[in-house]
């Protein structure tokens, strides 16, 4: 493993730790995410094709808005004093950003197969569409890591973890797009290779803009 | 908390790059931070084997200076140099490792335990971490090892902290408040990081508030007043 993949995989290593004893940021957004896919049916009522029809998009719409949460208090991993030691170690700014990123993504991951089948049971009894979304899953996260990662170092050099959900939320917005039109295309038989592609390009562009991007915003946040 | 035999601190570090004649090189350096000037028209030179106290009331500038030292800030007026690399340059990224930052806030991962906040450390830079027990136990936390930080004192952290810095054997190292929160077995620590150092033939600054403890550490004082060096005659009082 070379140097930058093994400080990445250190850093993710040491975040995943942390989160598996504290449960600090799946122990939060998961029942909050639960509860607000459980909201929308007690509005809608009884009327199954519209929640199937609706389900998909509820269930990307509130992984994308907790999602933001996991990747926020994700970012917090890391107090002043923690960056400073990081820092001076030579820790390369790119494997700390592919690092959190990866942690991010795994943790999202979780958060969505969670979710899913907890969406499925309350929106769609029909699961073609449903099964097509485990394609889907682990793109969505890797964006919303990516995107989240890239925010909060943005977000850092303005000292203000506020910002986070105002960039991430407008930017994420073409991953649900993509991702609900996946679950939608397959339902109703339509092609939908361009909204994968459209997803894996998303990620790729996030992957080279945070790495590119990684050692001026650290620099910049101090 | 019995301190093991202190020894081979000052034995050569991984660095295999001179450490050069001039460790700390400052010519009318200053800082600002927006439009407030927290250092200026800074001189200092330290040269190798040197150690230097910084003294200073608070909100003078020594923890800043510190962090410009660490290239953790970046002048804003004049020239620097730290371990033969300008502070204004790229050059800086390259010597960070071997410098060494003890601060006020310890930087311990508190859910982590000690043992393996310094086995992270060491992976991170590359360190055997065969070394890790090694240092534990010359600090005084051998039998504190699988102790989470959150559930150390703060006093048992800032030692977790003098082993970081001895396991990473640092050319420059920095001390802010070295005797803070130290019993006086701890206090001994200081005393073996800041002659380790030496030895090794790099330079060491260290800030305290209580000059007269860390007297017998350093070869000279320098203080700060509002941002700037103040008159030498002044610290030597």
């Amino acid at each position: 493993m070379t140097g930058l993949w093994r400080q990445a995989w250190e850093i993710a290593r040491k975040d995943l730790r942390t989160e598996f004893r504290t449960g600090e940021v799946l122990l939060i957004t998961v029942p909050f995410g639960a509860a607000a896919l459980m909201l929308i049916p007690l509005a809608i009522g009884v009327d199954a094709p519209l929640l199937e029809r609706v389900g998909p998009g509820m269930y990307w719409s509130v992984v994308l808005l907790f999602g933001v949460l996991v990747t926020v208090r994700q970012s917090a991993a890391d107090g002043p004093a923690q960056m400073d030691v990081l820092t001076l170690l030579g820790l390369d700014p790119a494997a700390r950003f592919a690092g959190r990123a990866g942690a991010s993504a795994l943790l999202l991951l979780v958060f969505e197969a969670v979710l899913a089948p907890l969406a499925l049971a309350l929106y769609g009894s029909d699961p073609r569409g449903w099964w097509w979304v485990l394609a889907v899953l682990p793109l969505v996260a890797v964006g919303l890591g990516l995107l989240g990662t890239l925010a909060a170092a943005i977000a850092a050099g303005v000292a203000s973890t506020t910002l986070v959900p105002l960039i991430v939320v407008p930017l994420s917005v073409p991953m649900l797009l993509a991702a609900s039109q996946v679950t939608e295309g397959i339902r109703v038989g339509a092609t939908i290779f361009g909204w994968l592609l459209l997803l894996v390009v998303m990620d790729l562009l996030l992957a080279v803009a945070g790495v590119l991007s990684a050692r001026p915003l650290q620099e910049a946040a101090r | 908390m019995p301190l093991a035999t202190p020894a081979p601190f000052g034995g050569p570090g991984p660095y295999t790059r001179p450490v050069p004649a001039a460790v700390i090189d400052l010519r009318s350096v200053g800082v600002r931070l927006g439009d407030t000037p927290i250092l200026r028209d800074l001189d200092l030179r330290v040269e190798a084997g040197e150690a230097v106290g910084l003294i200073g009331a608070n909100g003078s500038g020594k923890t800043t200076l510190l962090r410009l030292l660490a290239t953790l800030l970046a002048p804003t007026d004049g020239e620097g140099a730290v371990l033969g690399a300008s502070l204004s340059s790229p050059e800086r990224f390259a010597v960070r490792p071997r410098i060494g930052l003890i601060g006020h806030t310890p930087g311990l991962y508190p859910q982590l335990t000690l043992e393996e906040n310094l086995a992270f450390v060491a992976r991170i830079a590359g360190i055997p971490g065969e070394a890790v027990g090694e240092v534990l136990d010359r600090v005084g936390l051998g039998l504190a090892r699988h102790r989470r930080a959150a559930a150390c004192s703060h006093g048992m952290q800032r030692r977790g902290e003098f082993a970081r810095v001895m396991l990473t054997r640092p050319d420059l190292l920095l001390l802010d408040e070295a005797h803070a929160g130290l019993d006086s077995q701890a206090a001994d620590l200081v005393a073996h990081l800041v002659e380790g150092v030496r030895r090794r033939g790099g330079a060491a600054v260290v800030v305290s508030h209580e000059p007269g403890r860390i007297a017998p550490l350093v070869g000279r004082f320098v203080e700060l007043q509002a941002g700037a060096v103040a008159d030498p005659g002044t610290a030597a009082s």
